[in-house]
């Protein structure tokens, strides 16, 4: 069967991808930033995962104001960078993985995620800074990407809670993939920031820190935080950070912090990186992951229609 | 009619883009998309008021734009990642679209985000009675800094 083996946490700024693209990385503003992915370059690289699940969202490069869905999944073959108005990043084309992507659309549709299917679609920013970031700068990807871009450019995004819980419907989905994979989920975006508005350039390190700790140790914690302490907090633009709840919720309870960096500022934003990794065990989990708040209530709605 | 008034409101500073905003700033928005393509940006060069004509904009959110005022834009319904695009489309860096929003020189607006950023000390709430989300260090201050 195919497993989440690890989660992955990367801010996604776009000046990153601007300096990588424009030769800046040696720049002591920009080496500060792309010295703290050196061991999670070698990370990846040793752990070779067979797919990427990468969570992200766009910033009105594939979807305007004309469409706004919430949660939409990448089942194509592939996705080729945007033009964010500079050109496209000159970034491999991504390759899907459309079977398993397929897959997870209709066990997570079926656990009540109503996620829309994306067949065609380009990928920003969003999505190919942290693959630089984590995979460097390759003639090709190691590794096929499923896109799972999120709503969080329009209020409301999806609740830290339902991101969470969606993270926990993916690994059923990947776990029951009959395939034996190795899957990395990644979660993007954040962390403090407020890149609009009068308040612009507000950064809260003291949050964002205790954010890192809790998404190691206590991220039930973390789903409970309203929007308003996102914005409040964290910037308008930080409450992005629900986006790495679908990245915790695909891992176990337990899980093991491999790696954390984080620095301020990447432009303007507070970068944050941390790789989480579930705890190897000796024979596979007897846990159904499956079992959770929604798959129980929905156990007991059918156990009341049954009875009627 | 009027916005309802919602909790986020309270943040200092901030117009949060929210699914009203999103249907009124329609039009700011696919004119700022419009600008994604290199002929477009050349037409509204050509004549601002002319090619704005097309996207239905009220007089107050044509007007927010051929002043480039990217603060009043945002409140009319803009979104900050498509007003990006018309600063782009003038040749400006994004740090001084930030820096033009806040009201602060570019240079000090660089040299705040280099120092570690804006405070949120005193930046959480217009009315005072926001609190930090934790329950650490309650913050009184309604102090509105720009």
């Amino acid at each position: 069967m195919a497993r989440i083996i690890a989660g992955v946490g990367s801010s996604h700024v776009p000046a990153i991808g601007a300096a990588l693209d424009n030769g800046k990385t040696e720049e002591p503003y920009w080496k500060r930033v792309f010295s703290g992915f050196e061991k999670s370059k070698q990370w990846m690289a040793d752990t070779k995962p067979d797919v990427a699940i990468v969570v992200y969202n766009d910033h009105a490069s594939a979807f305007s104001v004309e469409m706004i869905p919430t949660f939409a999944l990448g089942c194509a073959a592939e996705f080729p960078p945007a033009d964010e108005g500079w050109g496209p990043r000159p970034v491999p084309v991504l390759k899907g993985h459309p079977r398993l992507a397929a897959h997870i659309a209709q066990s997570v549709i079926l656990d009540e995620f109503d996620l829309t299917v994306v067949n065609k679609m380009e990928v920003d920013h969003g999505l190919t800074v942290p693959m630089n970031l984590l995979f460097g700068t390759p003639k090709q990807w190691p590794c096929p990407v499923i896109p799972l871009a999120v709503n969080v450019v329009m209020y409301p995004p999806p609740t830290g809670h339902r991101c969470y819980m969606l993270g926990k419907a993916i690994r059923k989905a990947v776990e029951s993939y009959p395939e034996d994979l190795k899957v990395v989920i990644f979660g993007t975006g954040g962390l403090s920031h407020q890149i609009s508005g009068p308040r612009a350039g507000l950064i809260n390190s003291k949050w964002d820190k205790s954010f890192l700790d809790n998404l190691t140790k206590d991220p039930r914690k973390l789903t409970r935080i309203p929007h308003i302490d996102y914005m409040r907090e964290a910037g308008a633009e930080g409450i992005e950070m629900v986006m790495w709840l679908i990245m915790r919720g695909a891992l176990d309870d337990r899980v093991d912090e491999v790696y954390r960096f984080y620095t301020v500022p990447a432009s303007n934003t507070a970068v944050g990186h941390i790789i989480l990794e579930n705890r190897r065990k000796a024979a596979p989990k007897s846990k159904p992951a499956g079992r959770t708040k929604q798959a129980a209530a929905r156990k007991a709605a059918h156990r009341i229609a049954s009875k009627g | 009619m009027a916005r309802a008034p919602h909790d986020y409101d309270d943040i200092p500073g901030t117009f949060v883009f929210d699914a009203e905003r999103s249907r009124q700033g329609y039009g700011i928005n696919m004119f700022c998309m419009s600008l994604m393509k290199d002929a477009n940006r050349k037409a509204f060069k050509a004549n601002e008021a002319e090619y704005l004509k097309k996207f239905n904009l009220t007089p107050e959110q044509t007007e927010a734009v051929l002043k480039r005022d990217y603060n009043r834009m945002l409140e009319l319904g803009g979104n900050i990642y498509f007003t990006a695009k018309l600063g782009a489309t003038d040749g400006h860096s994004f740090q001084h679209l930030a820096a033009v929003m806040t009201g602060a020189s570019q240079q000090d607006y660089a040299a705040m985000m280099l120092a570690g950023g804006r405070s949120v000390e005193g930046n959480r709430s217009k009315s005072g009675k926001g609190k930090p989300a934790k329950s650490k260090s309650k913050s009184k201050s309604s102090a509105k800094r720009k």
